[in-house]
């Protein structure tokens, strides 16, 4: 066997063109499929990735009206939706899928934020409770978080995030400047970040795009000062952290469900919703696999034509070595061993086809990447499992030769030259 | 009894035609007998050395190989019947051209099942015993005639078997290197090989023990030298 294979890169290596040429079908459909499925592992893993938070696991539960979330700047505040109590938030953290629950109010696109002269374009603002930095996965580097008497005297103190401070203070320290919320001063004392390199938390495909862009700055403020700026009693939205990554569908249905057994709104549009990451992100995968997949198809034909290519070559080398089968044959090789010589003939010439096409697939990807952006994974089953069905189509298109080899009358096989 | 053929017939089949090559042939050959089938061109000579090598199968008729029924064999016992019991070797040596003389000779023991370095060991003593022990790794490309015939022969012998079948093993050589082929057949016949050779060259013929003519199909017994055993 192992004689077999030397023999068989023997001959490859002899007749290196004609292999080469041989071998070319499988290599380009081996490298498609290859340059293919790293393109769509890399979307897919990109988002996963993007859409999930990366293992931070929380899931956001708004009011929406329909499809959208609801407006309170435009609609004000609506009726039946009540202030969510400390008893509700504590009916959440109850549930075994969810780990910490936070109640925040929120304007986003807000324009009224300025230190000195200088805006912060379409702000955030966020009037959190003391639970919102641990559930959303935030720390706070530099300065301090809320403490219990910024909400029992409802102090005028901020946090911003990086990309606030930035706009705001450029270089500066931001820590006892004064900003101007809705011409309302506020003390900035901390700068929060996420604790762990995560990537944003997207909760739709409308934030995919906005994050991808370029996101603004965000502004938190207690929740009891929120009244100062905007209005007393707004109904807030949920943030829930998830035990895992496959609870968080669940935790943020139930979530939503407890939450709107204390709506009572006229307009039965309005409602609590959880944003299903997951399926959104089953949902962007399957777009991208069912489009690849038309694509792998495409490349199989390929791998179909470089097969029936090798039963070509095959089938002509049997009739140019009829004399050796013939002499093989005469001094007592066995059927089987002349069918084993010419499948591993084959299934060489066709695996190192298949590892040539993993090679240039990988190449392929890396250049698709480089010129394009298009973020890619390389599959090590997918390249494993290349070479091996490289090796099937050998000894599947290989047999018809094979066994024309085998079948070779000796005598016949030497008066042939 | 090594060898015995009774009512033998080979007919091919040429178009609508029937061609009777052989017809009915009778043939005892003892261990240890030196034979030549000598006759014309065409006269059936191949056919009938086919048909005792097991490479082919007459129309009709009985025979007895090394005590085998080998009509009545699958192809596979045939195979290790050729392998154990026949050394072949042919007019144009059937060489192969990619292999080195050692390769080649140890060719039958691979299919012998015999592990790598003892192939290396048994086929470099057979070349050294035909006086090639200083050509092991030419190319069949880098040898004379004479010399590709006794890489043939060292071959044939490479794996013991009891009978030497050679088809015209000198028609493609010189005086000078039909001689030393000669002479290895004689070594190889007095040290027990059976050895049945075709050829049409009376000269080639007269170093057997025993002469089978062999005209249009048909074989005649014409001497039988004393046997000296
Ligand atoms: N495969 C075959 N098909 C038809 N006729 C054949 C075949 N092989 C040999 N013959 C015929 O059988 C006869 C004997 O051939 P062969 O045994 O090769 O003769 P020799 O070896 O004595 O020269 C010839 O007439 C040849 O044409
Ligand atoms: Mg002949």
């Amino acid at each position: 066997m192992i004689e077999n294979i030397r023999l068989s890169f023997q001959g490859v290596w002899s007749h290196k063109m004609r292999s080469f040429l041989t071998m070319l079908g499988i290599i380009i459909g081996i490298a498609s499929i290859i340059s293919i499925v790293s393109t769509i592992q890399g979307t897919n893993e990109q988002i996963k990735r993007n859409l999930i938070g990366s293992g931070n696991n929380t899931v956001s539960i708004k009011l929406s009206q329909g499809e959208y979330d609801y407006e309170i700047a435009y609609n004000g505040i609506p009726n039946g939706v009540p202030v969510i109590s400390e008893s509700t938030r504590q009916e959440i953290l109850a549930l075994d899928e969810v780990e910490n629950v936070a109640l925040y109010t929120s304007r986003t696109y807000a324009d009224g934020v300025f230190y000195q002269n200088t805006a912060l374009q379409g702000a955030n603002i966020y009037g959190i409770d003391a639970n919102y930095f641990d559930t959303a996965g935030y720390i706070v580097r530099t300065g301090r978080q809320f403490i219990d008497s910024d909400y029992t005297e409802f102090r005028k103190v901020a946090i911003v995030d990086d990309v606030a401070a930035t706009a705001l203070f450029q270089d500066a320290n931001p820590l006892g400047k004064t900003i101007e919320i809705n011409q309302e001063p506020f003390i900035v004392v901390g700068v929060a970040q996420q604790s762990e390199q995560f990537e944003p938390v997207i909760n739709s495909i409308e934030d995919y795009y906005m994050y991808t862009t370029e996101s603004s700055g965000t502004v938190y403020i207690p929740s009891a000062s929120w009244c100062i700026v905007y209005q007393y009693d707004e109904p807030q939205n949920v943030l829930v952290k998830a035990v895992s990554t496959e609870d968080m569908s669940a935790a943020g249905s139930k979530t939503a469900d407890i939450l709107n057994t204390y709506v009572s709104a006229d307009n039965s549009d309005i409602q609590y919703r959880a944003a299903d990451v997951l399926e959104t992100a089953r949902n962007l995968q399957e777009l991208s696999n069912a489009t690849n997949n038309q694509l792998i198809w495409i490349a199989s034909i390929s791998l179909l034509v470089g097969g029936i290519g090798v039963m070509n070559i095959m089938l002509v080398s049997v009739t140019e070595r009829t004399s050796e089968i013939g002499l093989k044959k005469a001094i007592g090789a066995k059927k089987r061993r002349i069918l084993g010589q010419f499948l591993t003939e084959a299934a060489v010439l066709t695996s190192l086809g298949g590892v040539i096409g993993v090679g240039v697939g990988i190449g392929l990807s890396e250049a698709i990447n480089r010129i394009s952006g298009t973020p890619i994974a390389i599959s090590v089953p997918a390249a494993v499992g290349s070479v091996i069905f490289s090796m099937m189509i050998g000894i599947i298109f290989g047999l018809l030769p094979s066994i024309k080899a085998a079948n070779l009358n000796p005598i016949d096989a030497l008066r042939h030259e | 009894m090594i060898l015995k053929m009774e009512h033998i017939y080979k007919d091919y089949i040429q178009g609508k035609m029937i061609v009777p090559v052989l017809k009915d042939i009778n043939l005892e050959v003892e261990e240890g007998e030196y034979v030549a089938i000598m006759g014309p061109s065409g006269s059936g000579k191949s056919t009938l050395m086919n048909i005792i090598g097991c490479l082919d199968k007459p129309t009709k008729g009985t025979f007895l190989l090394d005590g085998q029924r080998v009509l009545e064999q699958k192809d596979n016992q045939v195979a290790s019947v050729r392998l154990r019991s026949i050394g072949f070797v042919f007019q144009n040596f059937q060489l192969l051209p990619r292999l080195s003389a050692l390769d080649n000779v140890a060719l039958p023991l691979i299919y012998a099942g015999i592990k790598k370095r003892e192939r290396r060991k048994r086929a470099k003593l057979a070349l050294e015993r035909v006086g090639l022990g200083d050509r092991l790794n030419f190319v069949p490309n880098q040898l004379s005639g004479g010399q590709k015939q006794r890489v043939a022969i060292a071959r044939a012998m490479v794996n013991n078997p009891k009978i030497l079948l050679a088809d015209e093993p000198t028609g493609a050589l010189d005086s000078k290197s039909s001689h030393q082929v000669m002479e290895l057949f004689e070594e190889l016949n007095h040290e027990g090989v059976t050895v049945i050779m075709i050829t049409h060259d009376a000269n080639v013929a007269k170093c057997a023990k025993r002469i089978v003519d062999i005209f249009d199909g048909e074989i005649s017994e014409r001497s039988r030298k004393e046997e000296a055993v």
